[in-house]
């Protein structure tokens, strides 16, 4: 019976879920054949069935037909892209109807069309518009080849002057820098890189490696690989020639031996301290402040343990202990050879000592002259309290006791012997620096109003100047004109220290940002030189009396020595040489040296440091 | 004061410069056709002093022009020409969108063309500032040369980079002007010497490249448009020079004798040609035939302003560049197949030796393997099967390491299957104070005839160290003196607290032996760090600095030669 399925070409996928696959002629469904071969089944088909290659499943019906013969043929045939009639010749001899030889008949009868003799329309239109588009220069003609070879002697008529403006300011590209060793594909081996180098050159940004590249070894030249940025660097290169901003840079050569100043050599500037000779041993916390007497015999330190020591220079023997009631911050041994006298600031006191040491003249003559005093008729109010010590204090020497209104800081006496000047350091107040007349216990209060915090004060050794450092000026004042002369400006941040020169003419200034500033009052009020020689804050200044020599202290425990000559001729600028580095204090709670002064009569200098030593450098 | 009122920024460097896009609108360009135009006429920013003042007060980073070199650009041809090809473009896509093909073919005909002679000429108005200058041409033209046809730049353009490398390199090999060659881990460096500049180009090693994607490649076809100008005029003059045809040709015989070999794998006549003075085994043709070498005697003048010893030593440089341009004269040279043969065959020729190959390696070789007058056959594999007697098989360093050391290094170190020595650059020149390696200290003796001492010089250079840390020493040792006072000192005090007698006792004091040099050298350092202290300001920051460059190189220095030395031992 006749199974042909009548639904057309269609994707007979659609009867996928059907069990029919179709309709006959009839309409009747055609049933899909029973497939129940598992993969078993067709596996064993396959092996047993010597038909299983040539057979097929009919899409439409679903059915399995074995291909006869003929079909295989076909099939095979087709596939080599044969023709699928085996009778077919490809090869036939070919009639050439339309050679080039005129034959008697025309080949087709077809009587010409008239267009093929007219003049054609849109011919014309389209010449016309190119003659049109020729006559307005829109087409051009094709252009003539070039005759010129491509290379020539550029250079044939090469002018050397033909230089043009522009090339005043040109800027040659720099070429490429040469490599070095280690580029090498076999470099000697130091030039590799050990593994922390390899590892820290990994982790640096490209831009700040030192090399761009990792050196590499490889025993043969067969080995060497493609450098891979090879085309980058090249790149790189045009970018730099094209984008990068040239500028000339001149590059100073200069030999560093030549930027060191000239200056005289420390040994023609003698005598000046070289060696640590002797330690005062004795205070057990922080000496703030040395003084010596001026014969020079014996020399003071007040101390952060609430003592006062009296030594002799000469064998570092501690001759006398006094105690006072506080931390001391200031001593000052009176000037005046005829009176012994010291002056002792601790808080808000100042002790006027007499400490018996010396000629028993002068200290008898010294306590005269104390308890010669006679009250005045009328009694002024003053700003500090002076009492007399008795009893105890007595004994150990106190003589007179200054009772301040706020903590004293420094004291200073001036060259006479019978002046003496406090700090009270308070920013703002009126009441910062007040001048005592020992002889007649009065104290005045020389400014009305103080600008700043006063850091500390001198006197001038000859005339009546005094002057007044604040945190960054210091202001000179006349004390019988009752007027400010000079403010000097300091260029630092903090004072700390200042000394006056015995010529009076030159002050230094130490601060607490390391630097030493020279003044020469005649010369400006802005330092004749700043000296950053200290590794840190400068602590104390002082001069020497009669020979050119200048000290600092400062925190990093040295001493450094200058020879300052100051000329009498006026025209000739100080020379400042450091000759001396002087080192011996040990650093205690980030304090080095705390004060430093001169021998009056050696070139010899003490300093007293934070480790409770005074030291002596001859 | 009469007068108007001067304004800000309307005189002095404020006019000279131009920022870019200011630059760009003068000019109506867009920003590619400018920087093309900066390529091509080598125009470039300029840094300027004081940049806020020319910047009109604004610190905005802008790159700077100068303005003259702006209003020059204002005048050139090839602008016309950019907005020509620029209209050219429109034209021919709006011909392809109205599918007029007749119009696209015409188009195409009379494409706008531009030609870069002028501007060469401009830029290097002298043939010796071309020289000067073809470094980085020659080294694109080489890399371009390198590249697959594969789209990244016209075929044509790698063609002609190809010809003009091939026609310097035969250049250089005919006029002998080659004189160092390093084989690095980029590729190989070449220098050579024209026209007394030193001209300096890389070539990479015979890969395909890994082409990147973040280069852009426009901007290197500019520069290559403008190189291969440049040098195809240089390499015109230099033939010319030489008295040798351009383009160049063959020698007669050579030609001769190449004719009958492979010529049937080439398609093309002018292929086979070209590969054949590719090939760098045959020298060139000349226009008028010279006479073989034996050039006449010069004579020399003193140099205004130079002595005797002078001329004498320049006479003596010379006498050794006339040999060293001789090295490899009368030696026979055979490539085995995987030694990089283009780089080798052109060091050899350039040094006067015989060179060839594989005949189904590369067109051009000119003798064979079994010839029995080969005297050095450069292999790079452990092991060779067959071996001739008469012949060196050596590594192919050698030749590399005998140019650069300007003699015939002994072969043995270089023989097959033994560790290379290592492989140095001869573009370093030790200055005093650098580190020299003790291979080159080596190799510095060969030249001089002697055997080698390099041992010694390492243990002097040592002990100069050592006296460097002389110093920092004696500061301890001062310290600890004065440390070791105080104890006693403080022992004494101790005792005498306690109340205690003091034991006196006199011991024999110890004479401390007195170093006159020691004390002296002492006295000065301090004296110099004394007046160190006084320098100013500014120069103690110039000071610092160049000492701090100073140490910093002895520490290298020091580094390299300590890694040395333990490499020496293990």
């Amino acid at each position: 019976n006749d199974i042909r399925n009548t639904v057309g070409n269609i994707p007979m996928e659609w009867y996928k879920d059907y069990p029919h696959i179709g309709y006959d002629l009839d309409g009747k469904k055609i049933f899909k054949p029973i497939r129940n071969k598992d993969e078993l089944d067709e596996f064993l088909d396959k092996m047993e069935n010597p038909d299983y290659w040539r057979t097929v499943q009919d899409k439409m019906t679903g059915a399995d037909i074995r291909l006869s013969d003929e079909q295989v043929d076909l099939v095979h045939r087709l596939q080599e892209g044969k023709f699928g009639d085996v009778n077919f010749n490809e090869y036939e001899p070919a009639i050439d109807f339309f050679s080039n030889e005129v034959m008697i008949h025309p080949v087709t009868n077809r009587p010409q069309d008239k267009r093929s003799f007219i003049p054609s329309l849109i011919e014309k239109e389209k010449v016309g518009k190119l003659v049109h588009a020729i006559k307005m220069g829109w087409i051009k003609p094709r252009r003539p080849k070039e005759t010129t070879p491509q290379y020539y002697d550029l250079w044939a008529k090469e002018d050397p002057n033909s230089i043009l403006g522009r090339h005043k300011m040109h800027v040659p590209a720099p070429k490429l820098k040469l490599p070095g060793h280690e580029e090498s594909y076999n470099p000697p081996p130091e030039y590799l890189m050990s593994e922390e180098e390899r590892l820290a050159w990994e982790q640096q940004d490209p831009e700040d490696r030192k090399l761009s590249f990792l050196p590499q070894k490889f025993a043969c030249l067969r080995a060497v690989p493609a450098y891979s940025r090879f085309i980058h660097e090249r790149f790189e290169r045009c970018l730099d020639l094209y984008l990068c901003p040239r500028q000339r840079k001149m590059r100073v050569n200069v030999n560093p031996e030549d930027l060191i100043p000239k200056l005289p050599k420390p040994k023609d500037l003698q005598p000046f301290p070289t060696t640590q000779s002797l330690v005062y041993r004795g205070h057990s916390s922080l000496v703030r402040s040395i003084s010596t007497s001026p014969s020079g015999q014996w020399l003071v330190s007040g101390s952060d343990d609430c003592t006062v020591r009296f030594w002799e220079v000469s064998t570092a023997r501690c001759l006398k202990t006094v105690e006072v009631g506080g931390a001391v911050k200031g001593v000052a041994w009176n000037p005046n050879p005829s009176i012994c006298l010291v002056a002792i600031s601790y808080d808000d006191t100042v002790v006027l000592l007499n400490p018996g040491l010396g000629d028993r003249l002068v200290s008898t003559a010294t306590d005269q002259l104390i308890s010669s005093y006679e009250e005045p008729e009328e009694v002024k109010e003053q700003p500090v309290q002076w009492t007399v010590a008795e009893g105890e204090g007595h004994e150990q020497g106190h003589r007179l006791i200054l009772k301040h209104p706020k903590a004293v800081r420094q004291v200073t006496w001036h060259g006479k012997g019978d002046y003496l000047a406090c700090v009270m350091p308070d920013n703002g107040s009126s009441l910062q620096v007040v001048i005592h007349q020992v002889s007649k216990r009065r104290t005045q209060n020389p400014f009305r109003k103080n600008k700043g915090l006063v850091q500390c004060v001198s006197f001038h050794p000859i005339r009546p100047y005094f002057f007044v450092a604040t945190q960054r000026y210091v202001r000179v004042y006349n004390l019988i004109k009752q007027e400010l002369t000079k403010k000097l400006m300091a260029n630092c941040k903090w004072i700390s220290s200042m000394a006056t020169h015995p010529g009076g003419d030159n002050v230094i200034c130490g601060s607490y940002d390391c630097r030493l500033a020279w003044f020469d009052l005649d010369l400006s009020t802005k330092p004749y030189k700043v000296l950053r020689h200290h590794k840190k804050a400068l602590r104390s200044v002082a001069y020497h009396r009669h020979y050119p020599l200048f000290a600092s202290g400062s925190d990093d425990g040295s001493v450094i020595v200058c020879h300052g000559m100051v000329y009498n001729d006026l025209l000739q600028n100080p020379l400042i040489v450091p000759v001396k580095v002087l080192k011996g204090h040990t650093i205690t709670h980030d304090l080095g040296v705390l004060d430093v002064t001169f021998h009056p009569t050696q070139p010899w200098v003490f300093s007293s440091g934070a480790d409770g030593t005074v030291r002596l450098f001859t | 004061m009469g007068g108007l009122q001067k304004k800000k920024y309307e005189s002095g460097s404020a006019t000279n410069y131009i920022s870019r896009n200011k630059a760009r609108k003068k000019l109506s360009l867009s920003l590619a056709d400018f920087r093309r135009l900066c390529i091509l006429k080598g125009i470039y920013p300029h840094e300027p002093k004081h940049k806020k003042k020319v910047n009109k007060g604004s610190t905005a980073p802008r790159t700077f022009y100068l303005l003259k070199d702006i209003r020059f650009l204002l005048h050139e041809p090839i602008v016309g020409k950019f907005r020509e090809y620029k209209i050219f473009v429109r034209k021919l896509r709006k011909a392809y969108g109205k599918a007029e093909w007749s119009g696209v073919q015409r188009m195409k005909e009379n494409k706008p063309a531009y030609k870069l002679d002028h501007i060469i000429k401009e830029r290097y108005p002298t043939f010796i500032d071309a020289v000067r200058d073809v470094d980085d041409a020659l080294s694109m033209c080489f890399l371009f040369s390198t590249f697959a046809r594969t789209g990244k730049c016209h075929v044509q353009t790698i063609q002609l980079c190809r010809r003009l490398g091939v026609e310097w390199m035969n250049y250089i090999i005919t006029s002998r002007s080659l004189r160092k060659v390093f084989l690095s881990i980029k590729g190989i460096y070449y220098q050579a010497e024209v026209l007394g500049q030193t001209i300096t180009w890389i070539i990479p090693y015979q890969f395909a490249h890994d082409h990147p994607t973040d280069v852009d490649y426009r901007v290197m076809a500019t520069f290559t448009e403008l190189y291969t100008t440049l040098l195809g005029f240089v390499n015109f003059r230099l033939y010319q020079t030489l008295n040798l045809v351009y383009p160049p040709k063959l020698d007669g015989q050579g030609e001769f004798s190449l004719k009958s070999e492979c010529e049937e794998d080439y398609a093309l006549e002018s292929e086979s040609y070209s590969e054949k003075l590719a090939a760098l085994s045959a020298s060139l043709a000349r226009t008028v035939p010279s006479v073989e070498d034996e050039e006449a005697e010069l004579d020399h003048f003193p140099a205004e302003g130079e002595d005797l010893e002078k001329m004498e030593t320049r006479e003596k440089m010379e006498l050794e560049q006339n040999k060293q341009k001789k090295l490899f004269e009368g030696l026979k040279f055979f490539l085995n197949r995987e030694v990089p043969r283009e780089s080798l065959a052109f060091v050899i020729r350039c040094f006067g030796g015989e060179v060839s190959w594989d005949k189904s390696l590369c067109i051009g070789s000119t003798y064979d393997e079994t010839d029995e007058t080969i005297t050095h056959h450069i292999v790079d594999r452990p092991t060779i099967d067959k071996q001739y007697i008469n012949r060196y098989y050596i590594q192919p360093q050698w030749v590399y390491d005998c140019v650069n050391g300007k003699i015939l290094l002994p072969v043995e170190e270089y023989f097959l299957g033994v560790t290379l020595p290592p492989h140095l650059s001869p573009f370093v020149e030790e200055s005093e104070g650098d580190y020299v390696p003790p291979e080159k200290l080596k190799l510095l003796a060969l030249q001089k005839g002697e055997k080698p001492q390099a041992e010694e010089d390492e243990e002097e250079e040592e002990e100069e160290e050592d006296d460097e840390d002389d110093e920092e020493e004696d500061d301890q040792s001062e310290d600890e003196d004065e440390a070791e006072d105080e104890a006693s000192l403080a022992e004494m005090e101790e005792k005498r607290a306690q109340g205690k007698s003091l034991s006196v006792k006199v011991t024999p004091g110890k004479v401390k032996p007195e170093n006159r040099m020691r004390t002296e050298q002492e006295e000065k350092a301090e004296e110099k760090r004394l007046a160190i202290m006084m320098m100013k300001k500014r120069e103690k920051y110039l000071y610092d600095k160049i000492m701090f460059g100073k140490k910093r190189h002895v520490r290298e220095v020091s580094l390299l030669r300590n890694s040395s030395i333990l490499y020496a031992f293990f």
